[in-house]
């Protein structure tokens, strides 16, 4: 479960985030949408602890993040918009370091490892440098990373942006495989991600958030069963509000 | 612990497998190496001369000539390299957006920044280290006196692990490597220069000549431990690493 409890972020007198409540529950797969700028990123980097809010609380399991960061940052595995990743370091090398910061020691630390190579497709090039990967195979390793540890959080910004189609293919399989049980936080441009991945959707625009909830009850909402109709709507709708 | 340790491992490999750490210690070493090589030829030379001259041979001392001014020479040379080192650290993090990840795993800023710090001062070691060989050479033939060589290598590990931190903390304010070098290149070398203003106002100067590196960094390479030498460099080091805290604290905010 993670929650967002009325997230407000300001850089001087810009609003990036105002005002976000929503709840995601253990188990659900949501797709988080808006346009560019909207503030998705900035309402991730607080649920992750990256960022200070100017208010409000981010809540993973019943932990606040800012109150106990160690704590809560154990649970959420994070892909940044821009994958993190060392251009120096091997793929293995990488990965040790990860996972030793989760608390990963000894056996587990390989057995874990291993897990998350095989599950990312990475057995190829877990001995080549990262810096000569391609853009798809260091999506992998991003991904890899956030699911060190078994997570049971895991926040994914804009996980397929960039990739060629068969790419965005494989990844996209990949992350419909992670559910099971795991709390997804998934943003996204490209709707048919949302359809074919999640179960719920949230719709930001101008760092409020519009709509949330299960992906057929907003959809009856809006009247239409198509989430390109719906997020159009919603979005010029919040526009002029 | 474990955590630090983590980290420190990482920026290591970092270090190895990117051309820095070798540009920095052979350039080291080579400027070093010319130093000494040059002041023991000088000495060499110095010493054929005394034969002849049994008042000048009693007083020439491999120490006086040879130990005092290499070391004081190697802390110039650690100056002008370090900041390459350092700058980096936190630059570098910033700039291949992977703080976003070292900032949202489960580590403490004390620990990212003792982590990286110390994959500093190990590169230090290696490359303070790797002058003993020359530096050793002459007593497989004479007598020197051993305890102010030790305790100059001693002040210049105190002096490089001193600038590393301020080098940490220099990276920590920006996310261009080369402004991070230049700018705490000049701190140090105002600190170190600092007692100059001693020779024109007697305002403040013991404080001066106390927060400058040179005099401290003198009296170790003339084999004087004084523990307020130690102090110094302890806490300056402190300082250091402190206002890289301050930084990332702050930072928090306004990422």
């Amino acid at each position: 479960m993670i929650r967002a409890e009325n997230l407000t972020k300001y850089y001087g007198n810009i609003r990036a985030v105002e005002d976000l409540t929503m709840e995601v529950p253990d188990g659900s797969i949501l797709g988080f949408l808006g346009p560019n700028g909207a503030g998705k990123t900035t309402t991730m980097r607080m649920l992750t602890g990256y960022t200070t809010p100017t208010r409000g609380k981010a809540i993973v399991e019943e932990i606040d993040i800012q109150r106990e960061p160690l704590r809560a940052k154990r649970l959420i595995g994070y892909l940044p918009e821009v994958p993190p990743l060392y251009p120096e370091l091997k793929v293995r090398s990488f990965l040790e370091f990860v996972a030793e910061v989760k608390g990963l020691r000894g056996k587990k630390k390989k057995a874990e490892i291993e897990r998350v190579v095989s599950q990312a497709g990475l057995e190829k090039v877990v001995h080549r440098r990262i810096r000569n990967l391609s853009k798809g195979y260091r999506q992998r390793v991003g991904i890899a990373q956030a699911l060190l540890g078994d997570p049971k959080v895991l926040i994914l910004d804009e996980p397929t942006i960039g990739l060629d189609p068969k790419e965005i293919v494989e990844i996209r399989a990949l992350i419909k495989s992670l559910g099971g049980g795991r709390t997804i936080i998934l943003s996204t441009h490209i709707l048919q991600e949302v359809t074919s991945v999640c179960d719920s959707i949230a719709i930001i625009n101008e760092g409020r958030l519009i709509e949330f909830g299960k992906i057929k009850e907003v959809e009856e909402k809006y009247g239409s069963t198509s989430l390109e109709e719906v997020y159009i709507s919603a979005i010029s709708r919040g526009g002029e509000a | 612990m474990r955590n630090t340790w983590a980290v420190m491992k990482k920026e290591l490999k970092i270090y190895f497998s990117s051309p820095t750490a070798y540009i920095v210690i052979s350039l080291f070493l080579l400027l070093a190496g010319f130093m000494y090589y040059v002041i023991v030829s000088n000495f060499s030379l110095l010493s054929l001369r005394a034969g002849s001259n049994p008042y000048f041979s009693s007083h020439l001392s491999l120490n006086q000539s040879v130990y005092i001014p290499f070391f004081s020479n190697a802390a110039v040379v650690l100056l002008l390299l370090l900041p390459i080192l350092t700058m980096r650290l936190f630059a570098e993090e910033k700039r291949q957006r992977t703080e976003e990840l070292l900032f949202t795993l489960p580590l403490t800023n004390t620990q990212i920044i003792l982590g990286k710090y110390l994959a500093a001062v190990v590169v230090l070691f290696l490359m303070i280290l790797a002058t003993a060989p020359y530096v050793f050479y002459p007593f497989t033939i004479t007598r020197p006196e051993l305890a102010p060589v030790l305790t100059g290598y001693l002040g210049l590990f105190l002096l490089g692990a001193s600038f590393i931190s301020f080098g940490l903390f220099t990276s920590s304010l920006t996310e261009n490597q080369i402004v991070a070098a230049v700018f705490s290149f000049a701190i140090l070398l105002l600190l170190w220069l600092i007692y100059w203003l001693t020779y024109v106002t007697s305002f403040l100067g013991d404080f001066l000549k106390f927060i400058s590196f040179f005099g401290h960094f003198d009296n170790l390479s003339k084999g004087v431990i004084d523990t307020a030498d130690i102090a110094y460099y302890l806490s300056f080091t402190l300082v250091g690493l402190f206002l890289t805290y301050a930084v990332l604290e702050v930072k928090r905010w306004w990422r």
